[in-house]
């Protein structure tokens, strides 16, 4: 493997110095042999590999959408060298034999660690608990399990599901919708939805399971991390939660800090989420609530969709967007307004999710780290072309947009599979560069 | 002008304009041949995703009375569950040539999207998407209303007629289950526009969330809103009996006692107060047979209008002119 001294860069935004990469780890620069390649990095700026909590990769099942490689490239793209992928696959990831073929796959794919998330539920149905002992214990070693895009809305089998992760210290993530409150529902629940007259996402739907399920996190003193906060009320309920000291992590994902309902008046299907966008207020509230640490974590919620699912009416289009590529220029630009620097980056894109889903070799820039290192140049104005991403889907709702920041390289545990903005090969050391 | 999308968008000009133009086909009602030559050799599809035989059948007389071929195009439940998706099927309308669409969903914003992703390059007439709008029973309700408030025959062919009014002044309620009407939606913008005073009467369950920003008085209770208002028109929503399994009110029965124009309250409604219906009514529900077959009653008159109405706007994109040249 190659070794390399980054020279020059603006270290977390605290300064220039040099990072040296030896055997895949952060060293000393003393310690380079004559052998490393330079990097000039004057006027980019270094931070820890990012982590995302939440992505949809869709392999196995939906290998039209996006394949564990190619979402892997995307997220090497995007300045990911970690990402979670959500149990919603087909096969449901609710078995270790599951989130070992994802685990490996990623291994095989070698741009990113995919690490899989497994389903609360057997087929994400909400009746009866998945294995999860087992898939904890799998290769794949799972800690964090969610149902994905189906709340898990029975009382008790959330408290149990709460409840039984603490065997092995694991965490439910959980997309917070009450269904009966949703049924139909199509864009959020608003003055917006009043004159399009599509069926509308209210607040509380997702304000409700998050008050019941920090209540419950309480009670039996487990982790819930609540995935796509999107609503001021959420910010609200977990702000509170994390008053009492509850143990309870949130996530925004870049879309909902960037964009409203008011988008859905074009009734283009690349604007249809779940949850749906909001409003302004909700916007503004989610930025505050980033800045000030009651958000943890941006999460992409990449989800990737053919043309097919996207190119018809509303109402029959698939939800989501993609995010992995654009994520963090996207939330330089929406947090742009606020204290919040390169440091605040990388706290809420790579330490703080490390950190809670356990991703050891993430988050750090410290000497013997691995190194996994992202680095960014905040100075590249550029425009959102979605045609060039290396994801298969083209349903990013950014397309045309102009943003300041730009990803250039990133080191995955020391292999730098993105180089000047171009993704380069694999990391060497195939299936083993975590065994270190 | 290219599309008629929604009246949210349609400015009072142009709403105008179309009614003016009703006014001149429906002279064309009293001739001999009914028929004008204006769009020999054109073709207006119906493309109904959604079955509604009677709006399909008012579209399909308007464009024949203007001489353009018609055909019909009905596909029910949504594109997506037939297996072909929306744009391979506007593509292959497209291809026989067409020379408008007029378009019928079950879901909010087709039309729209229709006439925006460039799947086909045609005028787009919105007629009834979801929830969301249905523009020519706003433009027929507005044509209705500006006759019968005006004094003239509320159909028929009247050579002066109230050509360039608007609605001023006008007090106008709309009655019933709102949250599921896109001719409500479609004639809250528009009869605001035309300067009528509009007042929403509803359960607060059948209202949507944040209609209180709409440019309308909102009331809840029927009697009290009959008492204090004294409205020149009335117009109420078809309810589907469907509702009260989702919980909107507990049944019919309470409905029609609640909301329902009954004979007793025709009967304290002033004398000059008009009754409409956009149609199909049920009758006993939220409209009595006193009410619906009562002198005051304009719902022929606005079957009547709508073939009038729908010329007005095939000919307007079709031709891109403000008057009959005929």
């Amino acid at each position: 493997m190659t070794d390399y001294l980054i020279r020059g860069a603006d270290i977390l935004g605290r300064g220039a110095g040099d990072i040296a990469i030896k055997d895949g780890r952060i060293v000393d620069p003393d310690l380079l042999g004559a052998g490393a390649e330079t990097i000039e990095a004057a006027g980019l700026v270094a931070l820890p590999g990012l982590v995302d909590m939440h992505t949809h990769l869709r392999e196995p099942g939906k290998e039209d959408a996006e394949t564990i490689l190619t979402g892997s490239r995307s997220a090497a793209a995007g300045g990911y060298t970690c990402v979670h992928a959500m149990a919603n696959t087909a096969p449901v990831a609710d078995t270790a034999g599951v989130v070992e073929q994802v685990h490996r796959l990623g291994r095989s794919a070698g741009y990113t660690e995919v690490v899989p998330i497994g389903a609360v539920t057997i087929g994400q149905a909400g009746e009866q608990l998945a294995e999860l002992g087992a898939m904890a214990r799998s290769a794949a070693r799972v800690r964090m399990f969610s149902d994905d895009g189906i709340c898990v809305s029975d009382p008790l089998l959330m408290r149990r599901a709460l409840e039984y992760v603490k065997t092995f210290d694991g965490i439910i993530a959980q997309h917070a919708q009450e269904p009966r409150l949703t049924e139909g529902a199509q864009m959020n629940e608003g003055t917006v939805s009043a004159e399009l007259g599509l069926p509308g996402w209210p607040a509380v739907a997702e304000e409700s399971i998050i008050a019941r399920d920090v209540l419950l996190a309480e009670h039996v003193g487990s982790r819930l991390h609540v995935c796509h906060v999107s609503t001021a009320g959420s910010v609200d309920l977990i702000r509170w939660a994390k008053s009492r000291g509850i143990r309870v992590t949130a996530e925004v994902t870049p879309h909902h800090l960037m964009l409203t309902d008011e988008l859905v008046r074009t009734f283009d299907p690349v604007y249809k989420v779940n949850p749906p966008l909001r409003t302004a207020a909700d916007v503004t509230a989610l930025r505050e609530a980033l800045a000030d640490g009651t958000i943890d974590v941006v999460g992409t919620d990449h989800a990737p969709h053919t043309a097919e699912h996207k190119c018809s009416e509303w109402t029959a289009a698939a939800m989501g967007m993609v995010g992995m590529e654009t994520a963090l220029p996207i939330v330089v630009e929406a947090m742009s307004d606020h204290d919040f620097d390169f440091g605040d980056l990388a706290r809420i894109m790579s330490s703080a999710p490390a950190r809670i889903t356990g991703a050891s070799g993430h988050g750090s820039l410290e000497i013997g780290a691995s190194a996994n290192i992202v680095l960014i140049d905040p100075n590249r104005s550029h425009t959102i072309v979605p045609a060039e991403h290396a994801t298969k889907g083209r349903n990013n709702p950014f397309a045309g947009l102009d943003v300041a920041t730009d990803i250039t390289d990133t080191f995955f545990y020391g292999h730098r599979v993105l180089a000047e903005g171009v993704l380069s090969t694999p990391h060497p050391a195939g299936a083993s560069w975590t065994d270190q | 002008m290219k599309h008629l999308l929604d009246t949210a968008s349609l400015d009072r000009e142009d709403a105008v304009a179309i009614l003016d133009i009703a006014e001149e086909m429906a002279l064309v009602s009293q001739r001999e041949i009914k028929k004008l030559p204006v769009l020999r050799g054109r073709t207006v599809v119906n493309l109904f995703f959604e079955d509604s035989t009677r709006t399909r059948l008012s579209f399909e007389a308007a464009a024949k009375r203007l001489s353009a071929d018609v055909l019909n195009f009905s596909a029910k439940g949504s594109s997506v569950s037939k297996g072909e998706s929306l744009q391979d099927t506007i593509q292959t309308i497209s291809a026989m040539g067409a020379d408008a669409l007029v378009v019928r969903h079950s879901g909010a914003g087709t039309a729209h999207r229709l006439a925006h992703t460039g799947w086909i390059d045609v005028p787009v007439v919105n007629a009834g998407d979801g929830t969301h709008e249905h523009p020519t029973q706003a433009l027929l309700d507005a044509f209705t209303l500006r006759r019968a408030l005006n004094g003239f025959p509320a159909s028929g062919p009247v050579e002066e007629g109230p050509r360039g009014r608007g609605l001023d002044g006008a007090k106008v309620a709309i009655v019933g289950d709102v949250l599921h009407s896109r001719v409500a939606r479609s004639n809250v913008h528009l009869l605001a526009r035309l300067g009528a005073d509009v007042h929403l009467i509803a359960p607060p369950t059948l209202l949507p969330w944040g209609a209180e920003t709409w440019p309308v008085t909102i009331h809840y209770d029927l009697d009290e809103a009959l008492a204090a208002e004294d409205f020149q028109a009335v117009m109420m929503l078809r309810v589907q009996h469907e509702r009260m399994h989702e919980s909107f009110f507990p049944n019919a029965r309470e409905y029609a006692r609640l909301w329902g124009l009954s004979a007793a309250r025709l009967a304290v409604l002033p004398a000059e107060t008009f009754i409409m219906h956009p149609g199909p009514m049920n009758r006993g529900f939220e409209i009595s047979a006193a009410a619906a077959d009562s002198s005051r009653a304009l719902v022929l008159d606005q079957v009547e209008n709508g073939v009038s109405v729908r010329m007005a706007v095939l000919y307007r994109l079709l031709t891109g002119q403000e008057e009959t040249n005929d």
